[in-house]
């Protein structure tokens, strides 16, 4: 499980999050939602330290993630990035390789391509993409790289950061279609973040909404829907009218 | 008072800069001897920065020398001095052109080629990747560009100055009329142990400052294509300022009386 505690992290003059609490059960999908500019990734950066919290604590398991051990505690994590991150230099199995292929969880060298490859598989994609460079790849097929590389280390919590973004529908569906699957038959704690409210009702366990730099709405997926938040109603409905403001 | 505080606060951000920068170069340090080493990274940078800049390089040393041959001998024809060519070609490049452009050209070379990608890695998420796989990317990126620089550097700098006092030899036994066996004679009988060691140190020193700065002003680029411009050109520059005031102070060091 893991829990945030008053949460604030400014930059310059812009106050990202202004006192977060949140809890993330274990073996559910919780998804974060929020416009754009929120404060979404900087709230799943901090709990993987790759963003310091100026105030607030956070939890892993009831280890705050500044104490714990950073590779140990970063090898329990898997993570698929906004734009996939894959390593250009790199062919695509020594992306999905590459935890396997250094540090504490080095396997031999054939092993690790072998793992990378029904990883690939597990994915969707055929063996002949391993040898690919990621700039041969549709963006699609490097968002399912991605997702193979956050799962190739069989990890306890993985975190999704924007996962159908810039994807066309179908492959949506197909990403969303995978990340249910993959929570749901590896067990492990899932946190995405997403704007994209088909994602939502597609793999969500449980729904965040951040705004303000806080949470203004949490429950289960069942009921967001009946959810009298004006800001949940809006942000869900997609409405232009409500309290968030936009640009017109 | 208000044109008083501006200059502090210029003085004070130069100095945060720099402090910065120190940090940096400690942390790379540090990893020089703390394991884990990625032998791979290692010799990929190796391959990088010393044998993809061997043409550049040559180049560089080749013309350099010879325009230094024709320069001496026009000069030194002013006071019939033309015959100390091929001495001044040794001690001109090995002293101080052969480290000092090789040094540049690998700062236009491998400087901005490191700091574009570490950015563009940086933009595109990349560095943050590495972190969640439980990867320092200071040991994955830094430490191997570096420690490549500084080991390759003086080998470029030693085939450099050897290249431009060929090419010195060539405009002088072709167009100016040395005997090349002289040429020779005078080049080897002229260069001290200290000339060739101060050459090679400064080329250990710039290979450092060069990949150093690459990576600093990589790691450090702000988000979008402008960040990484930016990086890239500022490394650039840092590089080239740097190794030219190292240069002063390196000469100072192994020079002055």
């Amino acid at each position: 499980m893991i829990e945030l505690r008053d949460v604030h992290k400014t930059f310059g003059s812009n106050q990202v999050l202004r006192g977060v609490n949140l809890t993330i059960p274990s073996g559910q999908n919780t998804v974060v939602i929020g416009g754009s500019g929120t404060g979404k990734s900087v709230l799943l950066k901090c709990i993987l330290g790759l963003v310091t919290p100026d105030q607030g604590v956070i939890t892993v398991d009831g280890t705050k993630v500044t104490e714990a051990p950073r590779d140990a505690f970063l090898s329990r994590f898997g993570m698929l990035f906004q734009g996939g991150a894959l390593f250009d230099s790199l062919p695509v199995w020594q992306n999905v390789a590459f935890r396997l292929l250094r540090g504490p969880l080095k396997r031999p060298r054939d092993e690790a391509k072998e793992i990378a490859i029904a990883k690939l598989r597990r994915v969707g994609l055929s063996p002949d993409v391993a040898e690919r460079l990621p700039a041969e790849l549709s963006g699609g097929m490097q968002k399912r790289v991605s997702l193979a590389r956050a799962i190739a280390a069989e990890p306890e919590i993985i975190f999704f950061d924007e996962p159908t973004t810039g994807l066309d529908p179908i492959m949506s569906g197909v990403i969303n279609d995978l990340i249910r699957e993959i929570v749901t038959e590896m067990g492990v704690t899932a946190m995405t973040i997403t704007h994209d409210m088909t994602s939502v009702r597609a793999i969500a366990d449980r729904v965040a909404m951040l705004h303000g730099g806080k949470i203004r709405w949490t429950g289960p997926l069942s009921e967001m829907d009946a959810a009298t938040d004006p800001y949940v109603d809006q942000f869900i409905h997609g409405r232009a009218q409500g309290p968030i403001e936009t640009l017109r | 008072m208000r044109f008083l505080a501006v200059i502090g606060a210029l003085v004070l951000g130069r100095l945060a800069a720099l402090g910065r920068l120190m940090r940096f170069a400690g942390e790379t340090l540090s990893h020089l001897v703390r394991p884990p080493f990625y032998g791979r990274e290692i010799g990929f940078a190796l391959l990088n920065v010393g044998y993809f800049s061997l043409p550049v390089v040559g180049l560089t040393a080749l013309f350099t020398g010879g325009a230094l041959a024709l320069q001496i001998y026009a000069g030194g024809a002013r006071f019939s001095a033309e015959a100390v060519v091929p001495q001044i070609v040794a001690i001109g490049m090995v002293r101080e052109l052969g480290p000092v452009l090789v040094g540049l050209m690998i700062a236009a070379r491998v400087t901005s080629s490191i700091a574009a990608e570490i950015a563009t890695m940086k933009v595109t998420e990349q560095i943050d990747a590495l972190v969640t796989l439980s990867t320092n990317p200071m040991k994955y990126l830094t430490m191997p560009r570096v420690l490549a620089g500084t080991l390759v550097m003086p080998v470029l700098v030693g085939i450099g100055d050897v290249i431009g006092i060929f090419g010195g030899y060539l405009v002088a036994t072709r167009s100016l009329g040395f005997n090349g066996a002289t040429y020779l004679r005078n080049t080897v009988d002229f260069l001290e142990p200290l000339d060739i060691m101060s050459s090679l140190t400064k080329g250990a020193v710039f290979g450092f400052i060069a990949t150093l700065m690459g990576c600093y002003y990589g790691m450090r680029s702000d988000r979008g294509a402008m960040g990484v411009g930016r990086a890239t050109k500022g490394s650039v520059v840092a590089a080239a300022v740097v190794i030219l005031a190292a240069n002063f102070v390196l000469t100072e060091a192994f020079f002055s009386a």
